[in-house]
């Protein structure tokens, strides 16, 4: 791997301001990262299992409020298990749409058994080949700049594929009750949208 | 109208009616007609699923910004979902999946026997209540009770469209 990027760093430089969007994690690395740094906010909704849901989850989401931005955090095994969510995120387009992949080629959660893009898989160009309009590849810390006015700027959906080096994700004890994690992010948009 | 247009429109009706707005189906023989009104109905949308299972997270997904979504599918997509329900029994969201079914009463295709009788088995292993539907008469206290379990009482739950239903294809 070329990858210099520590991912315990990477979400506050990608989202300096994590409360305006609605966002879906994958499980394991992509989970505790952008729950440490959001201290698990209610705008936030992680998975624990369900491997190769993120994707179609913040899809869902992303159709289902439309006004809202959304960001999908996944890592490159979860997402190689469902690539061809890649295809029905370009056939219908969404606008207010990012994926983040967090690409450390293993699978870190499991311990650390080597995964496909360690070998000759790249997934930004499966995402460019699967339709996504945007879409960007990031190796090193210089290029923060840029991807945050691609998250910003880019036509929607966005797909971000950020190369980091091996390793732990931040540590964080997060809530395993997806029953009460639903509730809370459910209430606190229904509540928010109600205030206006 | 034909007899699958009839009693199509008296489910996408009804779903209409219960607020569902999102349409994600793998294309099936069974479903076409429900999904060709969703393309066209101004309150609805549809999502081509590359797989079923997609059809799970995106209706927890639609659920968690106060949505509803339905997952149609033919009944060989059962199996693609059983790891994904992990999130409809594990969070109690609401799901409605209506299958339309292969392998089942008069099937000619080998293929479709070994997915088709475990369709019922392995959506009951993950916590999915199954209303299956063998006839006419039954189909719309069928969908009212799908759509009552599901959306209403928060259940998981599987319309299922038998085959002394839909009627077995012939090849």
């Amino acid at each position: 791997m070329d990858a210099t990027i520590d991912r315990r760093n990477l979400m506050p430089h990608l989202f300096p301001e994590p409360e305006k969007y609605l966002l879906v994690t994958g499980l394991a690395g992509a989970a505790k990262d952008m729950a440490a740094y959001t201290k698990e906010a209610d705008n936030l909704i992680t998975l624990g299992g369900a491997m190769g849901g993120a994707v179609p989850m913040a899809l869902g989401v992303a159709l289902s409020a439309p006004d809202e931005r959304v960001v999908c955090i996944t890592g490159d095994g979860e997402l190689i298990m469902s690539l061809g969510a890649l295809a029905t995120v370009a056939s219908v387009m969404p606008e207010n749409l990012s994926i983040v992949c967090v690409d450390n080629g293993q699978h870190g959660e499991t311990g650390g058994q080597a995964g496909h893009t360690s070998r000759r898989t790249d997934l930004a160009k499966v995402a460019d080949g699967a339709g996504i309009p945007s879409v960007m590849t990031v190796t090193e810390e210089s290029q923060y700049e840029a991807a945050r006015a691609f998250l910003e700027e880019a036509p929607g959906p966005r797909f971000l594929l950020v190369r980091v080096m091996p390793g732990a994700p931040t540590k964080y004890n997060r809530n395993w009750n997806l029953a009460e994690t639903r509730l809370i992010f459910r209430n606190a948009y229904l509540a928010k949208r109600k205030g206006g | 109208m034909s007899e699958r247009e009839v009693w199509s429109k008296l489910i996408f009706d009804k779903l209409v009616e219960a607020d569902v707005s999102l349409f994600s189906y793998v294309p099936d023989f069974g479903n076409a007609a429900i999904v060709e009104m969703a393309e066209e109905h101004n309150s609805t949308r549809t999502v081509l699923l590359a797989s079923e299972e997609e059809g799970v997270a995106l209706c927890v997904g639609a659920d968690l910004v106060g949505a509803r979504g339905v997952l149609l599918m033919q009944s060989s997509g059962v199996g693609n979902c059983p790891n994904m329900l992990s999130l409809v029994q594990g969070g109690r969201f609401p799901m409605l999946m209506i299958v339309t079914m292969r392998g089942d009463y008069g099937e000619q295709n080998p293929w479709q026997y070994p997915m088709g009788q475990a369709v019922v088995p392995v959506l009951e292993a993950m916590g999915i209540l199954c209303i299956e539907v063998e006839r006419e008469d039954e189909l719309e206290q069928a969908v009212d009770a799908a759509l009552s379990a599901s959306f209403k009482a928060g259940n998981g739950v599987a319309l299922i469209l038998t085959q002394k239903f839909l009627g077995a294809k012939a090849f």
